[in-house]
């Protein structure tokens, strides 16, 4: 598959990355001199484990929007997290006292490297990208957060998928002590997700650790979370413990909970509304009280990266 | 002091400024004095009025159950004021929709009300609110005679279509609009039992005339 370069890239941007890298370098020289260190830390993504704990060794990436973040207090207090409460600020106050740590990750299914890993071993491989992107929530309103993660395609890679493995399921944490939320059946849990394995592999398909160089606070997801730019917000399944690769498509869980209103795909689709709102506008998170609704874009804006994956596919139907 | 004294210089006023309480918090959290509005102030400020519109609805139709059960007859003196107060929330909650949300963007706001069956039913109670309230005056009450009270069980139907509105458009958490539609079930039915229990009871409450109920 081709990837272009998305069109809101600047070209000073790309200058930036350049100089990014020759400091990069320039560290790794020193640090060679200095001690005759064997491993290269720039290229191991190591997660701090308290709360707003800074990340290190962060890439740009040339996936980043050039639009301006939304503030982290708005990331941060306002989440649809059901997990925490249905509330849009119930996850930044219930989940205030969650401790997610130590955390295992199981991998399940048609792939060569399966069983029980710690967050830390399993994310470790790899480096910390940051990814400003558009998040289009399903309910009409849009942020543009600046996430920190790595590709899931990089993960997948490692953990060897067989030939079997067309899809990709996703698993949040089941534990009503520690997530109140789940106390009470609003949807079906443990939330579930899912992709195709295409959707998995996209090079814009990121497993997210942080928000704003910081590690990934409680209410957005802690430890980590799957973050599908293109797709409506309830895709991008939070404190995720499973991942399982499967040959027929998993249930996810608002399709489980209203099948007519919630698909499989949940694209964003401004020509295709939700059956009791339209989804052709949006409110902007932090545009101030005064601030019209803006248009959204076919695929939230990412159409010529991802459009190519749909190809044949009638999106009407596929919603 | 009589009673209907009591109730016009003391009771009406402060439950006239009880009623205001919600909408002047809105303004306090908007100038971060009280409170805030959170990452999305419109969406609060329309849920705040959409909410307390459907409360004030439930409120105002409780005032007729809590007058007989008690045998207390001053109640009823509050009931237009509660309601009217019912249809300012809800007319609040509308123009919010309209001005800040819609952005007075008309071929949203049409395709809206069109083909999203709960903004369909919300404008309907929009509409029989809207007609009694205006209509709410003693000398529009005497000049509609019995159509007044036929007008008037509206209120009703605005309660209905209030709760099925927001119940319509909650995602998978139905708590809320389920203790809503809990009471209004309620209230309803208090009517209905009383109606199967005495076929013969007057219809309006002004039967009886209003300067006897007080001392």
């Amino acid at each position: 598959m081709l990837i272009r370069k998305p069109a809101d890239i600047r070209p000073s941007e790309i200058t930036s990355q350049s100089n990014y890298l020759n400091r990069r370098s320039f560290i790794k020289a020193g640090l060679a001199a200095g001690g005759g260190l064997i491993a290269s830390p720039a290229l191991s993504a190591v997660l701090p484990r308290e709360p707003r704990a800074k990340l290190d060794d962060i890439r740009p990436s040339r996936f980043s929007t050039d639009e301006t973040p939304t503030s982290y207090e708005d990331i941060t207090t306002y989440n649809n997290f059901y997990e925490f409460g249905t509330g849009k600020d119930d996850p930044h106050r219930n989940a205030r006292d969650f401790e997610p740590w130590p955390w295992t990750l199981d991998v399940e299914g048609h792939a060569e490297k399966t069983g029980a890993f710690h967050l830390e071993d399993f994310v470790k491989p790899y480096a910390l990208e940051e990814r400003i992107y558009r998040m289009r929530c399903v309910e009409a309103w849009s942020m543009v957060i600046p996430w920190v993660g790595i590709p899931l395609a990089d993960v997948i890679k490692t953990l060897g998928p067989t030939s079997k493995a067309k899809y990709v399921a996703f698993r949040t944490l089941h534990d009503p002590k520690r997530m109140p939320g789940q106390r009470r059946r609003v949807l079906d849990w443990p939330y579930r997700e899912g992709l195709t394995i295409a959707e998995a592999m996209h090079p814009l398909t990121i497993l997210a650790v942080g928000v704003y160089d910081e590690v990934m606070p409680n209410q957005n997801g802690a430890p980590i979370r799957l973050v599908v730019p293109w797709k409506y917000g309830f895709k991008g399944i939070k404190s995720i413990v499973g991942i399982r690769f499967t040959e027929r498509m998993p249930r996810t869980s608002w399709n489980m909970s209203a099948p007519h209103e919630y698909g499989f795909y949940a694209n964003v689709n401004p020509n295709v509304d939700h059956p009791r709102w339209s989804q052709a506008r949006e409110r902007r998170i932090g545009s101030g009280l005064f601030a019209s609704r803006q248009p959204t874009l076919m695929f939230n804006g990412y159409a010529e990266q991802v459009a190519s994956l749909y190809e044949g596919l009638d999106l009407v139907r596929n919603y | 002091m009589t009673t209907i004294q009591r109730v016009r210089y003391i009771g009406k006023p402060l439950v006239f400024a009880a009623c205001l309480v919600p909408a002047l918090l809105v303004v306090g959290d908007l100038f971060e004095i009280t409170g805030r509005l959170g990452a999305n102030p419109v969406e609060e400020i329309l849920d705040r009025f959409g909410n307390w519109g459907l409360r004030f609805m439930m409120i105002a139709l409780a005032v007729t159950p809590l007058r007989v059960l008690t045998g207390y007859n001053w109640i009823g003196r509050f009931r237009r004021m509660l309601g009217l107060f019912a249809a300012f929330y809800v007319f609040v909650h509308f123009a919010v929709w309209l001005v800040l949300d819609q952005g007075v963007y008309l071929p949203g706001i049409v395709e809206d009300i069109v083909e999203r069956p709960f903004i369909t039913i919300g404008m309907i109670a929009l509409l029989l609110l809207g007609a009694m309230a205006a209509t709410s005056t003693a000398a529009m009450r005497r000049r509609l005679g019995t159509y007044w009270q036929r007008l008037h069980y509206g209120a009703y139907g605005a309660g209905i279509l209030g709760v099925w509105h927001y119940w319509w458009q909650v995602k998978a958490d139905i708590l809320e609009p389920a203790i809503y539609a809990a009471i209004l079930a309620l209230l309803l039915g208090f009517r209905l039992w009383r109606r199967l229990m005495r076929p013969s009871l007057p219809t309006r409450r002004s039967a009886v005339p209003a300067a006897q109920t007080g001392s």
